[in-house]
Formats: structure tokens, C-alpha cells, sequence
């Protein structure tokens, strides 16, 4: 039982902690809850077809066929947090307004729900789609599948339970640096889905160049342990990244940051001639 | 400006370019009853490695290698294909996701 709760923890968490800081960074904002909500009842449904098609899937383009499907699902979640970073930048001061509940309010088809909501959907999607699976088997195996279930369910549990912590910090947040501090832990959580996508070309075969390992701290902090599983959703962190790895990061960061700040409007000009 | 055109494809070359064709080794392994079978599979060093893994149980296992990089799930009753890089000479473990306690291996290069 404890083996089934473990399992799906890391999954859970994994998926989780991304919904929990969109959830965050999308706190007052109206309209925000539909789309989050659609889009992780989406990603649920797609696990339950990728995991009922895993057998086509992994056959599929020569055989590398998952790992192209994990590495396209995440390079879509990365072009959706970039937008919606580059989006935030151009409207974040109105925004602002709107939450401190003076002035302007956005219209909601202005805003950038749905990519946020393509961003939950990814992630449920690829973490949904390896618990359909584990589940599946427990429930075809029929070995004390009662137990076992239960174990599920406490991993699910637990991960939500984790996974809500990252969003009452940022709830917490004062208004001031609110924006500031989303849009950085986005940046650095696309950064991280970025480097992963290109680790699973390089396990498709497809990267071949790059693949020198550069450190490795598994000794410091395996990202294989519950801490490192966090820092490696949040932040990025693996504990043996190859060249390609951390030269794709590096570059996630640079050009969402720069794009970012190429976005947002020009201060606002001198009421009168300047002197 | 011009330059960054040059290091663009540079890099993209780099990333993409095919490495040099070395002989390559076929490893097949199977998965009964939860457990690997052999446990231990042999490869030469240097040498670019396809390992078949064929899950005869009626469960799906996840197949799963830190120092091999793999993270690939094998569906109920098929076969998944993967393609390992030319390793230096060292021990490998690898273990299935779903059942960490019985499925445990290891590719030994030498």
C-alpha cells in the first residue's frame, strides 16, 4: 500500500504543483477558476486516452513514439507559459487594478486563460496518463487491490495537500510584488519544463549532440527525493543535466525574460515637456 | 547580427548531427511476473546499444534507468525499443517504476 501511495504522490505532486501555481498567480482574477478546472478535467480525459493507447503510442514514429509525445507536450506548455509571462507584462498594471478593486477591469477574453489553461491540461495529461496506467494495473492485477487502492488514494491526498501549499504562499503575497513574483516562478517553471522536453529528444535519439552530462549533485540533492522531485517541477532542478539540458533552460530564461520586457508598455510619458 | 545567424545553425548542427556509426549490440529483456528477466544484461563499451524490453505480464510496468536517462512506459503484453547512447564501462541499474521492489535490474558494460 505504501508502494502504490509513493507512486502516486510523485505523480500528483508533479502535476500539481504547476496547477497550484497557476491557481496562484491567477488569485482574484475573474474567470480564472473555469478555465483552470477545464483544463485539468481536459488533460484527465486525454490521460485516459493516452494511457489506453500507450501500447500504439510507444510503437509509433520507430518506436520513440512516447517520448515524442512527452517532449511535444511539454514544449506546448512552455510556449503557453511564455505567452501568457509576455501577455502579463503588457497588462499587468491593469490587472493590478482589477485585483485592488479599483478602475479597470479586464474583459476575460482578453486575458490569458486559456493558455494557462492548456498549461494545466499538459501537465495533468502527462502525469494523469502514467497514474491511469499504474492504477489500471493494480486494478487488473487484482492483487490485494483493495490496499492497494487505498495507498492511491492517500498519494493523491498528499499530493494535493503539498501541492496547495505553493498556492497559499502565493496567495499570500502582497499585492506590490505579486506580479513580480509570478511571473519569475513561471519563468523559471517553463525553464524547467523546457530542459525536460529536450532530455526526452535526447531519449528519443533525435538530440544526439549535446549529451555530455555537465555535474552531477546527486550526492548534494538526488532529484529523485521528495525535495529534489519539488525543485525539479518548480525550478527545474536535476541533479546530472546534459549540455543540451542546461543550454535550453538558460536560453528558456533569456528569451522569456527578454520577450517579457520587450512587451511591457514604455513608461508613462511626462505630463508635461520635459525641461 | 550576422554572426548569430552563424551560431544558430552551428548549435542546431551540433544538437542534431548524427553521431559516428559504430557497431551496435541488441539486448532483449523480458518482464514476468513483475520481475526482470535476466536481471543482468552484458554490452560492450563504446558501442550504441538497442535494448527490447518485452512485458509478458498482463500489467503495464514503467521502465525506468537514472544513469541510462530512460523513462518509458511498457504497456500489458508489448514490446517497447529503446536506444541507448555508447557507454563507457560500468554497472547501470535499472528498475520498473510500478514495481520497485521486485523489478530490479542491471546493464553491465565492459
Amino acid at each position: 500500500m505504501l508502494g502504490a501511495l509513493v507512486i502516486v504522490f510523485r505523480e500528483v505532486i508533479e502535476a500539481g504543483l504547476i496547477i497550484g501555481i497557476v491557481l496562484g498567480a491567477t488569485r482574484g482574477m475573474h474567470g480564472s477558476r473555469r478555465f483552470v478546472i477545464g483544463g485539468a478535467l481536459a488533460g484527465l480525459l486525454g490521460a485516459g486516452v493516452v494511457a489506453a493507447f500507450a501500447g500504439a503510442v510507444a510503437e509509433a514514429a520507430g518506436g520513440t513514439g512516447q517520448e515524442l509525445l512527452n517532449a511535444a507536450v511539454l514544449a506546448l506548455a512552455v510556449v503557453m507559459l511564455a505567452w501568457h509571462n509576455i501577455w502579463m507584462a503588457r497588462h499587468g498594471r491593469e490587472l493590478a487594478q482589477e485585483l485592488a478593486g479599483i478602475g479597470r477591469a479586464v474583459a476575460e477574453g482578453e486575458k490569458s486563460f486559456p493558455a494557462l489553461a492548456i498549461v494545466v491540461g499538459a501537465a495533468v495529461l502527462r502525469e494523469g496518463a502514467e497514474v491511469v496506467l499504474f492504477l489500471y494495473g493494480i486494478l487488473a492485477s487484482g492483487e490485494s487491490g483493495a490496499s492497494l487502492l487505498a495507498g492511491a488514494l492517500g498519494g493523491l491526498a498528499l499530493g494535493a495537500a503539498t501541492s496547495s501549499l505553493v498556492y497559499f504562499g502565493l496567495v499570500s503575497i502582497p499585492l506590490r510584488h505579486f506580479f513580480s513574483v509570478t511571473s519569475a516562478l513561471l519563468t523559471l517553471l517553463a525553464a524547467g519544463l523546457a530542459a525536460q522536453c529536450a532530455g526526452f529528444l535526447q531519449e528519443a535519439r533525435i538530440a544526439t549532440g549535446l549529451s555530455q552530462v555537465m555535474w552531477d549533485t546527486s550526492a548534494i540533492l538526488s532529484d529523485t527525493s521528495a525535495l529534489g522531485r519539488i525543485l525539479r517541477t518548480l525550478i527545474g532542478y536535476t541533479d546530472q543535466p546534459t549540455a543540451l539540458q542546461l543550454l535550453v533552460y538558460v536560453g528558456a530564461l533569456i528569451f522569456i525574460w527578454a520577450a517579457a520586457k520587450a512587451a511591457a508598455p514604455g513608461r508613462v510619458e511626462a505630463r508635461a515637456p520635459a525641461e | 547580427m550576422r554572426h548569430l545567424r552563424g551560431l544558430c545553425l552551428g548549435l542546431a548542427a551540433a544538437t542534431f548531427g548524427a553521431s559516428a556509426v559504430a557497431e551496435e549490440t541488441t539486448l532483449r529483456l523480458t518482464i514476468k511476473d513483475h520481475h526482470f528477466n535476466p536481471v543482468e544484461i552484458h554490452a560492450p563499451a563504446n558501442s550504441p546499444i538497442t535494448l527490447v524490453v518485452k512485458n509478458l505480464d498482463a500489467t503495464p510496468e514503467e521502465f525506468e534507468s537514472k544513469p541510462l536517462r530512460v523513462e518509458k512506459v511498457v504497456a500489458a503484453n508489448a514490446e517497447i525499443t529503446l536506444r541507448l547512447r555508447p557507454l563507457p564501462p560500468g554497472s547501470y541499474p535499472f528498475f520498473g517504476e510500478f514495481h520497485e521492489d521486485t523489478a530490479k535490474g542491471r546493464l553491465v558494460v565492459e
